[in-house]
């Protein structure tokens, strides 16, 4: 069924409060680290101060005896798993290097690898242990940026990786894991109908999703063998999934129960921990938890990756694009597998271009392994093709928004990547953001504005959800997503549309994975798509039993029942005459009506709509110290349809927030030998509250006919413009033109002193 | 379609005239043109019917206009 006319929603389209919301802001939530069990250890890992180094031997003996130990594992603790890959969890999965990734085999790849770990019975223990843990090592050169990975002379990672996607087949090893192309046109033949043709490098430096809770769990397996796991992830079955692949042990077997969450945006698609609880909880027949610190959580788990992007652009003088060709070499850390290949496809997807050819480089290097971050890869595609489409404005001396008007993809453009748009919502974002108000206030003295726009696939995928009556006729949603960005409302919200009855008679729930059917996890801005086509389904379901329960209790036919507002009525004057049944009129009499009302749906949501937004930053640089000041900030999403929209809101500033962090400040320093100088967020500096205006969120609504309220992810996109926008608008302000984040004080301060004589912008 | 891990399969063609009304049969039919493909589509390609993207499609029926583009799957933050 369709509910997509706005006008008839009572429920859907309005912005009550989250469930969780209270308890999370006041710190009561039970997050990750605040689970305990009886008889509970403390796990603690033993990490590798060596940016490359063989391990030569591991001495545990000192360390067993400190006083309360009670197991160490190393990698010979793990089952050593054969080089493959499957689609399981967030992506493309090589168990062989997550496990190498949790546990060091061999070599450390990185500083900060985890190379073992200590169960005791405190913390303190634990810790004396790991120091008295002896590991013999044979430091290696390592290897920190890209293009020096790629260098050939640099340091080989793996001895067995042969880049991919290149012929004839390498027979060196390389730190080029894969080759990728995507090819439209005819590019040659473009760049010679081109008048003018701009070409610029840009590049970007790894950055961590920032979530304020480091990760946390406690393990504990039974007398029976069954493994009990609570963890803060973004999602319980991804974490069952992996730690029983890890650790050999059937899935069965495993009960994951997902802790409240703060903060994932990727970063927790992965396990780190859990399999090395499970393994010192089946050595020790304890439960045993393990919690990082923020050292921790810098030096050993995955930022998103740092990259190059070479932008070539030819344009007609008019401002038409008629080619467009890009290069991006992406770090993936110590293991293959960094984002590039949606970094190529995001690149140009928002432009309608008829010759288009695209390269990127999947490249190891001595840096943890990266995970997803928010639209993996696409913003770091994007501040090159965004950065580089300002460039070319600028040069035409064309508006551009304007550019972007005569050059957007729309319905029926086909994409570089391959498939034709259909129901999208570019352009509504780009005059959207022509129309606000916050273009038309005048810029003063060193204030500039800049323009970018971002695109992102979104995804649907596997949902479970259920929808139970209670007695009284409140209505309990169980789902198997953890609630990141306000989901627990959402889904209520839903199934109270279709119920019929308020938003504060329905409680939803996430469960274990004992409680539900599997549900992918909480990524991709798919929860609210395909989950809540799940939950919608479900209260359907329900709603034809309600109906058929009241055919029982008048002794009519279900088909002559019809719902509304929450009520059975009989369908038109042949049914009979009777007075409504609410929903907890049926309720309370399902006992003798055939027992509990409930549905439960499993669903593999396709069709997720892409999201497309443009971004209008206005900033002011102070030229004393080359400190950017964001003024305003205009976000244009096409959201599909917001469900809840203070929450989509809420997504869109977030998404700014972190992208405003990689513009201007965040960045991995390392000293000479590889080891990370800022893992704290003392030095490693993200956006607060004083360093940002309110930013203005605004929501385009293009509804998705694949969903049945019309909704498509909304949390991906908003992070791809930031970091152009910015630039640009700095570029606006004082002609210094930034193509290397961060673009911090020290660094824009330096490009300012170059300009002779320093061009400030107009009043 | 796009992505090496196919391309590599196909000796580099990438356009193919099938005759299938289903995703399944598609894939059935690549597969045993190229064996293997079948597999790499099965693990790492979703499919985009008429601009929509499917992860996992077998049952989806094609129309005989239908654009057919096989792409690498897509995940998320």
């Amino acid at each position: 069924m369709s509910y997509l006319d706005k006008a008839t929603l009572k429920v859907v389209g309005t912005r009550p409060i989250r469930p969780d919301g209270v308890d999370k802001v006041i710190g009561r939530a039970t997050f990750g680290a605040d689970h305990t069990m009886p008889g509970m250890l403390w796990g603690k890992v033993k990490r590798s101060p060596h940016a490359h180094a063989r391990i030569k031997k591991i001495n545990i003996d000192k360390a067993l005896k400190v006083p309360g130990v009670h197991a160490i594992v190393t990698a010979a603790d793990f089952p050593d798993i054969p080089n493959e890959e499957a689609f399981v969890g967030e992506g493309p999965m090589n168990f062989r290097d997550l496990s190498r990734n949790c546990m060091a085999r061999d070599k450390a790849l990185y500083d900060g690898h985890a190379v073992a770990a200590v169960a005791a019975t405190s913390q303190a223990a634990a810790e004396e242990a790991i120091d008295l843990i002896e590991v013999e090592y044979e430091v290696l050169p390592h290897v920190i940026d890209v293009e020096a990975a790629m260098a050939p002379n640099a340091p080989i990672l793996h001895d067995d990786m042969f880049t991919q996607g290149v012929e004839p087949k390498p027979t060196k090893p390389s730190n080029i894991a894969k080759k990728i192309t995507f090819t439209k046109g005819d590019i040659a033949k473009g760049f010679a109908e081109a008048e003018v043709v701009i070409e610029r490098k840009y590049t970007t430096k790894p950055v961590h999703q920032a979530y304020i809770e480091p990760h946390a769990c406690v393990v504990a397996i039974g007398a029976d063998g069954q493994a009990t796991i609570w963890s803060s992830s973004q999602g319980q079955f991804m974490v069952r999934a992996y730690c029983a692949k890890l650790l050999n042990i059937d899935i069965a077997n495993i009960r994951a129960v997902p802790a409240e969450i703060g903060g994932g945006f990727g970063g927790k698609t992965l396990v780190y921990l859990e399999p090395v609880a499970l393994a010192l909880s089946k050595k020790t027949g304890r439960p045993v938890k393990i919690v990082m610190n923020r050292e921790e959580v810098f030096r050993g788990t995955g930022p998103t990756s740092g990259g190059t992007i070479e932008v070539k652009l030819g344009a007609k003088k008019s401002g038409r694009i008629v080619a467009a060709e890009l290069v991006l070499k992406y770090q993936a850390g110590a293991f293959a597998g960094s984002p590039v290949g949606p970094g190529c496809m995001c690149a140009f997807a928002m432009y309608d271009l008829d010759n288009v050819h695209i390269t990127g480089y999947d490249v190891v290097s001595n840096r943890p392994k990266v995970a997803a971050y928010r639209a993996p890869g696409a913003p770091i595609s994007s501040f090159g093709v965004e950065s580089c489409v300002d460039e070319l404005a600028r040069e035409l001396k064309i508006d551009p928004l304007a550019l972007r008007e005569m050059n957007a993809a729309r319905e029926g453009t086909k994409t570089p990547y391959g498939p034709t748009l259909v129901n999208v919502g570019y352009i509504p974002t780009l005059e959207a953001a022509r129309n606000h108000p916050n273009l038309k206030i005048k810029l003063g003295k060193n204030q500039g504005r800049g323009v970018a726009s971002g695109f992102w696939f979104n995804i649907g995928g596997e949902s479970s959800a259920a929808v139970h009556i209670n007695e009284d006729g409140t209505a309990s949603v169980i789902e198997g997503n953890p609630d990141i960005g306000g989901s627990r409302a959402s889904m209520a919200m839903m199934a109270a549309e279709v119920l019929g009855i308020p938003y504060d008679r329905v409680r939803a729930i996430v469960a274990d994975t004992g409680s539900i059917g599997f549900t992918f996890l909480t990524g991709g801005s798919r929860v609210t798509f395909a989950t809540g086509m799940a939950v919608t389904q479900a209260a359907e379901k329900v709603v034809e039993q309600l109906k058929s329960r009241a055919a029982a209790i008048w002794d009519i036919s279900a088909e002559a029942v019809e719902w509304k507002d929450g009520k059975a009525f009989p369908a038109g004057a042949n049914a009979g005459s009777f007075e409504p049944l609410s929903l907890a009129d049926i309720a309370i009499k399902s006992g003798r009506t055939g027992g509990p009302i409930s549905a439960e749906v499993s669903i593999n949501a396709q069709g997720a709509g892409p999201g497309f937004a443009t971004h209008v930053c206005d900033v002011e640089v102070d030229p004393e110290t080359g400190h950017v000041k964001i003024l305003r900030y205009t976000a244009v999403q096409d959201v599909g349809r917001a469900i809840h929209p203070s929450y989509v809101e809420g997504q869109i500033q977030g998404g700014v927030t972190q992208g405003v962090g990689w513009a201007l400040n965040e960045e991995y320093i390392y000293d000479k030998n590889g080891c990370l100088e800022n893992p704290g967020f003392l030095d490693y500096r993200i956006p607060v509250a004083s360093d940002m205006p309110m930013i203005d969120a605004v929501m385009v609504e293009v509804p998705n006919p694949r969903h049945p309220f019309g909704a498509r992810g909304v949390g991906e996109v908003p992070i791809v413009p930031p970091m152009a926008a910015v630039a640009n608008a700095i570029a606006d302000a004082v002609g210094a033109r930034m193509r290397d984040l961060p673009m911090s004080p020290p660094k824009l301060r330096a490009m300012l002193d170059e300009q002779d004589p320093p061009r400030m912008a107009a009043e | 379609m796009t992505g090496i891990a196919a391309r590599r399969l196909t000796g580099g063609q990438t356009e193919f005239d099938i005759e299938a009304n289903t995703v399944r049969r598609m894939i059935a039919e690549l597969d045993q043109r190229y064996p293997g493909l079948g597999k790499q589509i099965d693990e790492g390609m979703a499919v985009a019917i008429d601009g929509e993207i499917f992860q996992d499609a077998y049952l989806e029926e094609l129309k005989p206009d239908s654009e057919i583009v096989l792409i690498p799957k897509i995940g998320g933050g």
